[in-house]
């Protein structure tokens, strides 16, 4: 069980409270979560990841273990202890403002 | 009695304005879509119950809610806005080449006759078409495949299609207007459009009377006359009596013919109306009086209306699309302002006064008159 937690305007669009929980099939990469966020919750599609090129939004970042993976490799594997859902996989929304 | 329904866009949400007939007392809801921008919400002709919003962040990117219960619940529906084909550049600021980007929906204009038809007009300026209730998005691409496109260039506020005016007369015919491109217009429901900006002079731009490159603020027309159109540009009023072939000014004594919205009387096809602004470098009323300006000859001749308006210390500006008229037997007209302020007046403009003074930043209002 993956544990997504989404920033607040991301989580009251898709109408859930706290950690969103997603059972993600084969290898657990920021893109596998994320294909299996928008498959449940398809009202996400587009404020994460662009909807054509399916880049991260340049003001979106995902953090996970204290490290920021906003550059890895959409492909890459994700560090196990978000794999067994021991640490949550978090989608947070740049600082940017005064 | 009728009812008005005022439906106000802001910086941080949208709100919905009620009212009865006698337009004094308001009902207030909101803010709905909390924290996001909404760029600008419209209900449909066809069918008052069904609103769309355009909803958007610099972080989260465009949504686009629907409503079929007149704005008590909503629902996100399709967002996915995907240029025709490749879709090439325009000029950025500096003169150069920028490849087409899709940013945010301006605009979104309901069929006059099908709830689940609607246009959006978006940045960078092109035009989009649902026609099954904004749950997919087709680019209306013969606009932005004009040849002149390669030349046009952002306004300060963005590449933006603002202005969508669809003809009750003929179903094949549409206005759009683009900051900063011009008019544009198709007869055959959009597969092929041609710039309608003849009689535009625009001192900005090296060739000021150039076929496209003018900066559009905003196109209205009356419904039973749809082939004269009043446009408030950068600077200057224009009026064209044949269907943007050719305009004329008719700035007349304006104190300041720049501005932004620009609006018709709901049942008096020569009474219209703008609020002036300083200037492109001071976007803020003139002396610090927010006045709306009417005339009733279609332009040259304007009056000051000014009853219920500060009259000092006022700095707000009034977005392109934060003015409204209602159709009811005295005609409402409607604006806000960045400063929060939602003016309303039941009188045509002879007296107004604040529905609501501490919105955020206004950024578009419409209204409806409900039975």
């Amino acid at each position: 069980m993956i544990r997504v937690a989404l920033p607040a305007h991301l989580r009251k669009l898709a109408r859930v409270d706290g950690e969103v929980k997603l059972d993600v099939e084969g290898q657990v990469t920021q893109r596998s979560v994320l294909d299996t966020l928008e498959a449940c919750y398809p009202m996400l599609r587009g404020t994460i990841r662009d909807q054509v090129t399916q880049r991260r939004r340049p003001f979106v970042r995902f953090f996970a273990c204290e490290e920021d993976l906003s550059h890895e490799s959409p492909d890459a594997p994700l560090p196990d202890a978000v794999a067994t859902g021991a640490e949550p996989f978090l989608v947070v929304g740049a600082m940017a403002g005064g | 009695m009728s009812r008005v329904r005022v439906l106000v866009g802001t910086r941080k949400g949208a709100f919905v304005l009620e009212s009865d007939g006698k337009r004094e007392r308001w009902d207030i809801s909101g803010p709905l879509f909390a924290g996001w921008e909404i760029y600008h919400l419209k209900g449909s002709p066809a069918d008052p119950n069904r609103l769309y919003a355009s909803q958007g962040t610099g972080w989260f990117g465009q949504l686009i809610q629907r409503s079929n219960d007149g704005g008590k619940t909503w629902e996100p529906v399709g967002n996915r806005f995907v240029y025709d084909g490749v879709p090439g550049t325009h000029l950025w600021y500096d003169g150069t080449p920028h490849p087409w980007e899709f940013a945010r929906v301006w605009h979104l204009e309901p069929s006059l006759t099908d709830p689940d038809t609607v246009y959006a007009g978006v940045e960078d300026a092109a035009l989009f078409r649902s026609t099954d209730g904004a749950q997919t998005w087709q680019e209306v691409a013969g606009l932005r495949c004009h040849e002149s496109a390669p030349s046009w260039q952002p306004g300060a506020g963005g590449m933006c299609l603002h202005t969508i005016l669809l003809d009750p007369s003929d179903p094949e015919r549409i206005f759009a207007a683009i900051s900063s491109a011009g008019a544009f217009r198709t007869d055959d429901t959009g597969k092929t459009w041609r710039p309608i900006n003849r009689g535009l002079r625009s001192e900005q731009i090296p060739n000021p009377t150039a076929e496209v490159g003018h900066c559009v603020h905003r196109i209205a027309m009356h419904r039973s006359r749809p082939g004269v159109l009043f446009m408030q540009k950068h600077w200057d009023v224009m009026r064209s009596d044949d269907a943007g072939e050719s305009w004329q000014e008719v700035s007349g004594n304006l104190p300041s013919d720049f501005g932004f919205p620009i609006d018709v009387h709901a049942h008096e096809p020569d009474t219209i109306y703008v609020v002036p602004i300083k200037s492109d470098s001071e976007h803020f009323p003139p002396e610090g009086k927010l006045r709306v300006y009417r005339s009733r000859t279609g332009g040259h001749e304007w009056e000051p209306l000014t009853k219920g308006l500060p009259q000092r210390d006022c700095y707000v500006n009034v977005l392109r699309d934060a003015m409204a008229v209602d159709s009811l037997d005295s005609c409402g007209v409607y604006f806000g302002t960045t400063g929060g302020q939602v003016y309303a007046s039941s009188d045509a403009g002879n007296s107004w006064a604040p529905i609501v003074r501490d919105l955020p930043a206004v950024l578009s209002v419409e209204v409806q008159a409900l039975p």
